[in-house]
């Protein structure tokens, strides 16, 4: 296999699998940080309890995102060292200021609530949370400023055998981030809540501590709803903006190979055939793909190869298609969890505003599996942007082929795979353990177990007492 | 006036002599808690000692790497692709060392706490030993060719120099994770580790020496810019000797303050030897790395540079602040997270 297959392996499975631990600590934190508010506001302790029951799970996350998220910040320069050398001066300034800004603030101040519950007064533990949540949030937006330059390069020049910045205000107001990061934001809510949830929702079929994973559930179901709709809509808005920015993936995505008829139909399902660029057995929507991509009912759309002559004046000789089923297929997926996050978040808000909630355990337990959705719509929305950009690792500037380490071998680069790839194994697996045992263990037993376990040590207040 | 490259080289070198100074003592408290905690209370205690703090340690290289990215790309791109297999294993141990500590606590059962006490021993150990094998590397002269690459193998880095460089900067680290815990701590566990402080205090002096009598000889890094500049090891010796007294003296505050220095002294010698250079070439001194051509463009610069100043000032406050905080030595009446 080439350094180049590695490399792109490598980077892929590394960063799906932070991207699993990343948005569930967006979620979390804010999710926390609103608990640990209503306690503060209400000053009712079942809500400090609940904050401190959530808080174990997401430290428990939060440490595989932190460590893994540290392999992330050194991989562009271990395996990417061209894409580094030749972009760096407009993709480096972002890490860089997500260290200062964002890093900095969640690792400072999580230390500080974590540690903090006897030390800080109640209203600056809770900004420590708050500051976290921010803290997450920044962190999303300034690596999704780098992202975003892959897919939209805005604010650069060529100069001096690469690309140098040239405006720093386009990059930070480049059109998909806008879109991009809310995308991402909410879907991170949406994580974290559809989590919450699905666990209380667990909990309530297991009638422990009712009181508690109501609350939870009542919480989490409201940021869930809102959340899910709103990076449906905005998700939406993205791909009528890829149409314009990056005709070639919405093409992918719609496994669309010749222009289509007009009104556009949407495919649902398609059996690909990228030799001979033709689909067969589709199932088809009249005029869906016309709304949905110009909000009306009439309008048609290139197909892959025209736009594939439209590039190759533009760009050269050159294979532009990129891997059509990936790219169509993760599209679906994360589409169809979406939809079902909406509907299932709508129902579940009808449901605990009634107050049924106990009544439909089936709804329940659809809740406990609707915890996967987010997670896979995640990693498909991430393998949908970016194996959709192939073969450009920034869009119509650089392609991916020229953009590894010339000095790494294929044979470090195999090394690293399989060492990265097993260390990451081992902790999924632990990881998952964990959770499970955290969240099985019944909340008020364990309360009693805290306090005992606390007096065999303190050996002074043993004299204390003997005296 | 300082230009922006020069700025940008200080400002790289300062976050990399914070990531030292601060991670050294925990990688050094994560060294030697396996030895001076007999029971695991004890052991947790001792890891509690930098539960706070850790993670904000590590954003220290987290960013020093960012820095490096945005102001010199070609030294970033440079750095990590040509110490491949070095920073291959320096992250699987600080993936491994991030972990144990969270999930240590987390099952009372004598096999997992083995297992995390051990990761965590060996993720606080590989680190400071790879960071001192690849600066010890940087500043002796790697073969860097006319494309800013770095050609050659791993084996050509594991040179006797190198791996000196390794074993003092580990020496170091724990010097200084002892001297912390002494600070943090109340009772035999104080007691304990001030005596091991003592104990190995003659040893990392010795290597120390023996180090920097090697760097002289091996780099010119003392003697670039003028003999003056020896000044600085030299202090840095004289500040190991009085942590020694100050250690002798239980005055562990001044104590950590002068392990502290030493750690300051040493790696701003080095980045001052290195300056203007960021990568020293054993093939020609024309294909040195410099501030000028490894770095980004002037308006890259410019922008990178109020931003950073603008924010420094908060990071610098509220890290000083969660130190005040946490400022209370622990003992096992308090809740302890790990
Ligand atoms: C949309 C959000 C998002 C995305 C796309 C990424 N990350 Fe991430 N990252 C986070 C959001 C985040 C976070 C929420 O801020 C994390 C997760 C857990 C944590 O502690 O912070 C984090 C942790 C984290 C850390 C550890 C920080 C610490 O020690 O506290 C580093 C160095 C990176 N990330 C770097 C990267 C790089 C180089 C990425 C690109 C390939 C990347 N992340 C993708
Ligand atoms: C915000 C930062 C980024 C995120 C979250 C991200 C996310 C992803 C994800 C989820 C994949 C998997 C898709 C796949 O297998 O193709 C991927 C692939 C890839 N990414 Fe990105 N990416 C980011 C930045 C970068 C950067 C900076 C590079 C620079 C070199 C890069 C290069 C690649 C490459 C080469 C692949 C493999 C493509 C393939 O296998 O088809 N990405 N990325
Ligand atoms: C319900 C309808 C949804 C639509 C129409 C939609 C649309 C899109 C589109 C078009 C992209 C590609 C953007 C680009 O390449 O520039 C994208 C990316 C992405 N989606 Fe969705 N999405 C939906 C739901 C979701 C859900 C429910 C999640 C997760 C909970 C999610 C997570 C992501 C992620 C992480 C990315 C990659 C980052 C990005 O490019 O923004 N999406 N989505």
């Amino acid at each position: 296999m080439d350094q180049v297959i590695l490399a792109r392996i490598q980077f892929a499975s590394t960063t799906l699998f932070h991207y699993i631990f990343v948005p569930m600590t967006i979620g979390l934190a804010f999710l926390i940080a609103i608990l640990e508010t209503l306690y503060v506001v209400k000053g009712k302790e079942i809500y400090k309890q609940t904050a401190k029951f959530w808080s174990k799970l997401f430290l428990i996350n939060f440490a595989v995102g932190v460590v893994t998220g540290i392999l992330q910040e050194f991989q562009f320069g271990m395996n990417w060292s061209n894409y580094s050398r030749f972009v760096g001066d407009v993709f480096g300034p972002s890490l860089a200021i997500e260290g200062l800004l964002a890093f900095f603030m969640e690792s400072t101040f999580i230390g500080l609530w974590v540690f903090g519950w006897d030390r800080l007064s109640k209203r600056v533990h809770l900004a420590c949370i708050w500051l976290v949540s921010i803290g997450t949030v920044l962190s999303a937006f300034w690596i999704l400023t780098a992202n975003s330059f892959m897919h939209a390069p805005v604010g650069y020049v060529f100069q001096n055998g690469r690309a140098e910045m040239s405006d720093f205000f386009a990059i930070i107001t480049n059109p998909q981030l806008w879109l991009q990061f809310p995308h991402t934001l909410f879907a991170a809510f949406a994580t974290g809540a559809f989590f919450m949830a699905g666990v209380s929702a667990w909990k309530l079929l297991k009638r422990q501590n009712l009181e508690m994973f109501k609350k939870s559930f009542h919480v989490s179901i409201m940021v869930a709803m809102i959340s899910a709709l709103l990076v449906a809509i905005i998700g939406h808005q993205q791909g009528q903006h890829l149409l314009a920015s990056q005709p070639m993936k919405m093409a992918a995505a719609e496994a669309l190979w010749n222009t289509s008829e007009d009104p556009a139909p949407f495919t649902l399902y398609a059996n690909i055939d990228t030799v001979k660029k033709e689909n067969s057995s589709e199932i088809k929507i009249p005029y869906m793909l016309s709304i949905l991509s110009f909000n009306k009912f009439s309008g048609s759309l290139d197909g892959m190869n025209q736009i594939q002559v439209q590039y190759e004046q533009k760009y050269g000789p050159g294979d532009y298609i990129p891997s059509v089923k990936m790219t169509f297929w993760s599209f679906r997926t994360m589409v169809i969890a979406g939809g079902l996050m909406c509907l299932l978040g709508i129902y579940g808000i009808v449901l605990a505003r009634t107050r049924k909630l106990e009544q439909r355990p089936w709804f329940l337990k659809l809740m406990v599996g609707a915890i996967a959705f987010p997670f896979l719509a995640n990693s498909a929305g991430w393998l949908m942007a970016e194996m959709g950009r192939q073969p450009w690792v920034v869009f119509g500037v650089m392609r991916t082929e020229d953009a590894i380490s010339p000095t790494v071998s294929a044979g470090e680069l195999l090394f690293s795979i399989i060492a990265f790839t097993s260390i990451y194994a081992i902790l999924a697996i632990i990881d998952a353990c964990l959770f499970v045992k955290v969240i099985r263990k019944d909340a008020e037993q364990e309360e009693v177990e805290d306090s005992i376990s606390h007096d065999p040590f303190d050996k002074e207040e043993a004299h204390a007492l003997a005296k | 006036m300082l230009s922006l490259n020069e700025l940008w080289f200080i400002l790289v070198s300062v976050l990399f002599v914070g990531f030292f100074f601060l991670e050294g003592f925990d990688f050094g408290v994560g060294i030697v808690s396996r030895f001076l905690g007999k029971s695991d209370q004890e052991r947790r205690i001792l890891i509690n000692t930098i539960g706070p703090y850790w993670d904000a340690n590590e954003v220290w290289l987290i960013t020093a790497g960012g820095a490096m990215f945005a102001a010199f790309p070609e030294w970033y791109a440079t750095l990590f692709s040509g110490f491949y297999i070095p920073f291959v294993v320096l992250l699987l141990a600080l993936i491994a060392r991030g972990v144990a500590f969270e999930f240590r606590g987390k099952m009372d059962h004598g096999i997992w706490k083995k297992t995390w006490d051990a990761a965590i021993f060996i993720g606080s150990l590989l680190p400071p030993f790879l960071f001192g094998v690849v600066f010890a590397n940087l500043i002796r002269g790697v073969p860097i060719d006319s494309h800013k690459e770095m050609i050659g193998s791993v084996f050509d880095l594991l040179n006797g120099y190198a791996l000196a460089g390794g074993v003092a900067v580990v020496l170091l680290c724990i010097l200084h994770g002892l001297v912390f815990i002494t600070l943090r701590t109340n009772g035999v566990l104080r007691d304990r580790a001030r005596k091991a402080a003592r104990d190995i205090g003659p040893a990392v002096a010795a290597v120390l020496l023996i180090f920097a009598v090697m760097t002289y000889f091996s780099t010119d890094i003392y003697t670039v810019h003028g003999a003056q500049w020896i000044a600085l090891p030299v202090l840095a010796g004289a500040a190991l000797v009085l942590a020694g007294l100050f250690i002798k003296k239980k005055r562990d505050g001044w104590a950590f303050a002068m392990t502290g220095a030493v750690i300051i002294l040493s790696v701003v010698s080095m980045f001052i030897g290195l300056f203007p250079r960021v990568m020293v070439s054993s093939i020609s001194p024309d294909f040195h790395l410099t501030i000028y051509n490894a770095a980004s463009g002037a308006y890259s610069l410019k922008v990178m540079t109020y931003i950073s100043l603008t924010i420094l000032p908060f990071v610098l406050g509220y890290q000083i602040w969660s130190y005040y905080v946490f400022r209370k030595r622990i003992d096992d009446k308090e809740h302890l997270e790990y």
